[in-house]
């Protein structure tokens, strides 16, 4: 995750509270999705941005998620996303989340 | 009756192995400034000559075996390299970084690249005696002894030039103007080796079509991704006006045509319009090789313990000319193009560049024959994390096609091995595009593997920061008569 989108997240961490916020994740791969849910839950694995060592724990599910996908209008999802979904390593990124969630 | 109609009547390409100049990617070039050391263990990671014609992506690179090899061999390539079979590579040479260095310096109208001695009184004759480099060495270079070398090397605004990484530089580039960071010694390097493949590539086409000769080539296109400028218009151009002279095309001209990676498909597309128009009759589209590009992933390369494979400067050369009623047809009325509001999302990308040309025509998929987009080498961008690119591109087109229902989901697993090519270029974008493919596409057409291919190419215009969008565009070639 590039050090602006992180000082951003760790802003609005700040002003709304940890309970306010949800990160709502979009990267392409397996191994992106899980660098990403790791910097805004235990902190910056590269040690390099706002979020190193920083512990937000905030809640983080990919937009392929089904618990994303059911909040979504259908019509909208298929426009916009179910190609992605189709086309991209879906499956790995939802079972990579859920077993980063499970620990 | 003779037409104006375009069609394809050659495609050639050339590859130059230049370890040496790697550290003069963009990449290294940063890391080693950062970390001089870096140099020594790039060094270590570099292949010689005989293990670069050995690589079976280059080999099929220079049209020595079919893309379908690649399925055949199980990824990595690097350590499976085969035997040299010594039989003349259909598209092209690879060429021996000595050979390329001479020829930089052969290349440079302003005698900044200058030349030990007696290097170049060892490779001269060696270019005067091949029949592809000695038209580009009647020019004799700038030369230098070895004393007035080395107080040339001093100068903190020169580059050395090695060969293999090693050894004590034959020759340097110098500076073409202190106050100009567009004339810096990288920039003048980077320009002169992109126009050196450019017209190695030119000449591989000369030499490896009939019909075609110097004075034939109206105009050369070049879709290089290089930017030739002064301070006052940087990227001003022009490259192909360049490649022209160098080449020797006395009777033609030159311009550029830029869209990032995307480019050689629209410099096609221009190329063949023009062909169409009557406006010029024998068009050579070019794209010369890319210098910051190599070494590109070396760090990832060199952390894993494998080769840097980004030491090849790559170029591709086609030919453009007026319907002889046997060569490959562009197809016009089929240009895919991208709208702004197509945004730049892939699976969006897609549709604007497969799927509305083939409905255009009215075709289904199954009518399409071959489809080809960035046929990046995996084995550059897999040890690098960054996937495999062209995998990647076909699952998100087949997933695109599939909700269109144009295929059937099922049909999405398989339709990179029934549509598609596996990668194999080197990572410089514009040549990894389907341009890279036209040799191969022209070669199964008259051997009756395919009758169509659909030549995709897409651009990250982002990456300039003048807009958040992507380009593309697509063409189809057809075999002639369908």
């Amino acid at each position: 995750m590039d050090l602006e989108d992180q000082g951003r997240i760790k802003e609005l961490a700040e002003e709304y509270g940890k309970d306010g916020i949800v990160v709502l994740l979009g990267a392409p791969t397996t191994e992106a999705s899980q660098v990403q849910f790791e910097t805004v839950t235990t902190g910056d694995p590269s040690y390099a941005g706002p979020l190193a060592g920083v512990e937000l724990g905030l809640p983080a599910y990919h937009v392929f998620e089904p618990t994303v996908k059911a909040a979504i209008d259908p019509d909208q999802y298929a426009e916009n996303i179910e190609v992605l979904e189709m086309g991209l390593e879906a499956d790995a990124i939802v079972d990579a989340l859920a077993g980063m969630r499970a620990g | 009756m003779p037409t104006n109609r375009p069609v394809i009547k050659g495609a050639a390409t050339a590859l130059a192995h230049t370890p040496g100049m790697v550290r003069y990617g963009s990449k290294p070039f940063r890391e080693a400034k950062a970390r001089p050391e870096f140099l020594a263990e790039l060094t270590r990671g570099l292949w010689g000559y005989d293990e670069a014609c050995r690589y079976l992506p280059n080999q099929v690179f220079i049209g020595s075996q079919p893309p379908a090899r690649l399925w055949e061999v199980e990824q990595p390539w690097f350590d499976k390299l085969a035997e040299a079979d010594g039989v003349e590579p259909p598209f092209g040479h690879i060429m021996e970084e000595r050979r390329f260095l001479a020829l930089l310096a052969c290349a440079d109208p302003f005698k900044h690249v200058l030349l030990r001695e007696r290097f170049w009184e060892e490779m001269g004759p060696v270019l005067e005696a091949a029949p592809l480099t000695a038209p580009l060495a009647s020019r004799t270079p700038a030369l230098l002894t070895d004393a007035r070398m080395d107080a040339e090397l001093e100068s903190s605004d020169s580059l050395p030039l090695f060969t293999g990484g090693e050894g004590a530089p034959v020759g340097v580039v110098k500076t073409g103007h202190s106050e100009d960071e567009a004339l810096s010694a990288s920039v003048l390097l980077e320009n002169l080796s992109c126009k050196v493949s450019g017209a190695l590539a030119v000449h591989e086409l000369l030499n490896h079509v009939d019909g075609l000769g110097l004075s034939d080539v109206d105009l050369v296109l070049s879709c290089s991704e290089e930017a030739v400028g002064d301070r006052y218009q940087r990227g001003g151009g022009n490259m192909a006006k360049a490649i022209a002279e160098f080449a020797g095309c006395d009777l033609g001209t030159g311009i550029d045509i830029k869209d990032f990676c995307a480019a050689p498909i629209p410099a096609m597309v221009i190329g063949a319009s023009l062909v169409e128009s009557g406006v010029f009759e024998n068009v050579v589209v070019v794209g010369g090789g890319s210098l910051p590009k190599l070494g590109m992933k070396s760090l990832y390369h060199l952390e894993q313990g494998i080769p840097v494979l980004e030491d090849a400067l790559s170029a591709v050369a086609v030919w453009i000319g007026r319907d002889d009623g046997h060569s490959p047809t562009v197809n016009l009325q089929a240009v895919g193009r991208h709208p702004v509001k197509a945004g730049a999302a892939l699976d969006k990308q897609f549709r604007e560049l497969v799927l509305e040309p083939l409905r255009r025509l009215e075709w289904g998929v199954d009518r399409l024959d071959r489809v080809v987009t960035e046929l990046h080498n995996p084995d550059i961008t897999v040890s690098a994390k960054a996937g495999d690119v062209a995998a990647r591109n076909y699952k998100m087109m087949a997933a695109m096609l599939a909700v269109a229902k144009e295929i059937d989901r099922s049909d999405i697993a398989g339709f990179a091995r029934a549509k598609g090519v596996c990668g194999y270029a080197p990572t410089q974008g514009h040549i990894a595009s389907g341009f890279v493919y036209v040799p191969h596409a022209l070669r199964e057409m008259a051997a009756g593997g395919i009758r169509n291919c659909l030549l995709v190419a897409r651009a990250s215009l982002f990456l300039g920061q003048m807009t958040e969008l992507t380009d593309g565009m697509s063409v189809l070639i057809e075999r002639n008569g369908e």
